[in-house]
């Protein structure tokens, strides 16, 4: 079904490295998603101008990716709507309690070696883990 | 304004990664976290490189005095291992478990406008919101933690 990319993946995962390099290097901040949108939405926040860039940044990626030739992204999902509303409710609440995502724990904490970010990731990717296979395999499958 | 334009261009080369990878694809994504399936190592490799290179950019930063663009170098400085920090990690994992999608991929896909990915970036906003409503009721209004929102792990 789908195939195992590691040559891309591990190439784009250099990009997303340098981005997140580049964005400590260039501005002193961590790229973490989650950390940048939901500076966005604290009230009183002054810093909005980069983080309005950077959520850009990634929107744009696709569109100039378009101007090349390539499809807009828009990825097929098994899941109903319903589901997908709860799933991204979850997402939000729960990496703004937990301070960071894939980005900001995943890759920034991992680059840090952040006992915390370390632990936050280990911790999500394990619950992801055995929500996958609950739904898949546990629930009737 | 150059930080800002640096923003901007670290969002773009972020989201490329992100496209090249093949993490924007939810399915490929779950093909790693399903463990019992077909199981599609690529996202540790993603993983992989992303880190490998961050690591080297941030040991180089932690060389310099002051970023290019700005005065300081804002890195987190929390080592503690508190509670809102593993139920936080708990919530988001079994919602990336559900839809195979986190903050960085669901707002790249935003482009393409697909329904699926206009409601969870919604809800995923409303979920962000509402954790900033949750923790002003929790927090007596003179404790609320003023830190600097970049003082954040991510």
């Amino acid at each position: 079904m789908h195939n195992f990319t590691p040559l891309s993946g591990f190439l784009g995962g250099a990009l997303i490295g340098l981005a997140a390099a580049m964005l400590m290097l260039l501005t002193g901040r961590i790229a973490g998603v989650s950390g940048v949108v939901g500076g966005l939405l604290q009230a009183g926040a002054a810093d909005r101008g980069w983080r309005i860039a950077f959520v850009a940044g990634l929107v744009a990626a696709p569109l100039i990716a378009a101007l090349f030739g390539a499809p807009l992204p828009r990825p097929a999902m098994d899941a109903s709507l319903a589901v997908i509303a709860l799933a991204g409710l979850l997402v939000g609440f729960g990496t703004r309690m937990g301070n960071g995502c894939t980005s900001g724990h995943g890759v920034c904490g991992f680059a840090r070696l952040s006992v915390r970010s370390i632990a936050a990731t280990l911790i999500f990717m394990l619950v992801a883990f055995a929500t996958v296979a609950l739904v898949r395999h546990g629930l009737g499958g | 304004m150059p930080a800002i334009v640096a923003s901007f261009i670290c969002g773009l080369i972020f989201g490329a990664g992100l496209l090249i990878s093949g993490m924007t694809d939810p399915q490929k994504v779950l093909g790693f976290l399903d463990i019992f399936g077909a199981w599609d190592a690529t996202l540790a490799f993603v993983m992989g490189g992303a880190v490998a290179v961050s690591a080297v950019g941030f040991a180089i930063a932690r060389q310099r005095s002051a970023p290019a663009l700005a005065a300081q170098f804002r890195w987190p400085d929390r080592s503690d291992i508190d509670a809102p920090l593993v139920t936080g990690a708990v919530l988001f994992g079994i919602g990336w478990g559900l839809a195979g999608i986190c903050p960085g991929p669901a707002l790249v896909n935003f482009a393409g406008l697909s329904t699926p990915i206009v409601v969870f970036v919604v809800a995923m906003i409303l979920g962000m919101i509402g954790y900033e409503l949750w923790r002003r009721r929790a927090t007596a209004p003179d404790t609320i933690d003023t830190a600097l929102p970049s003082r954040a792990d991510g």
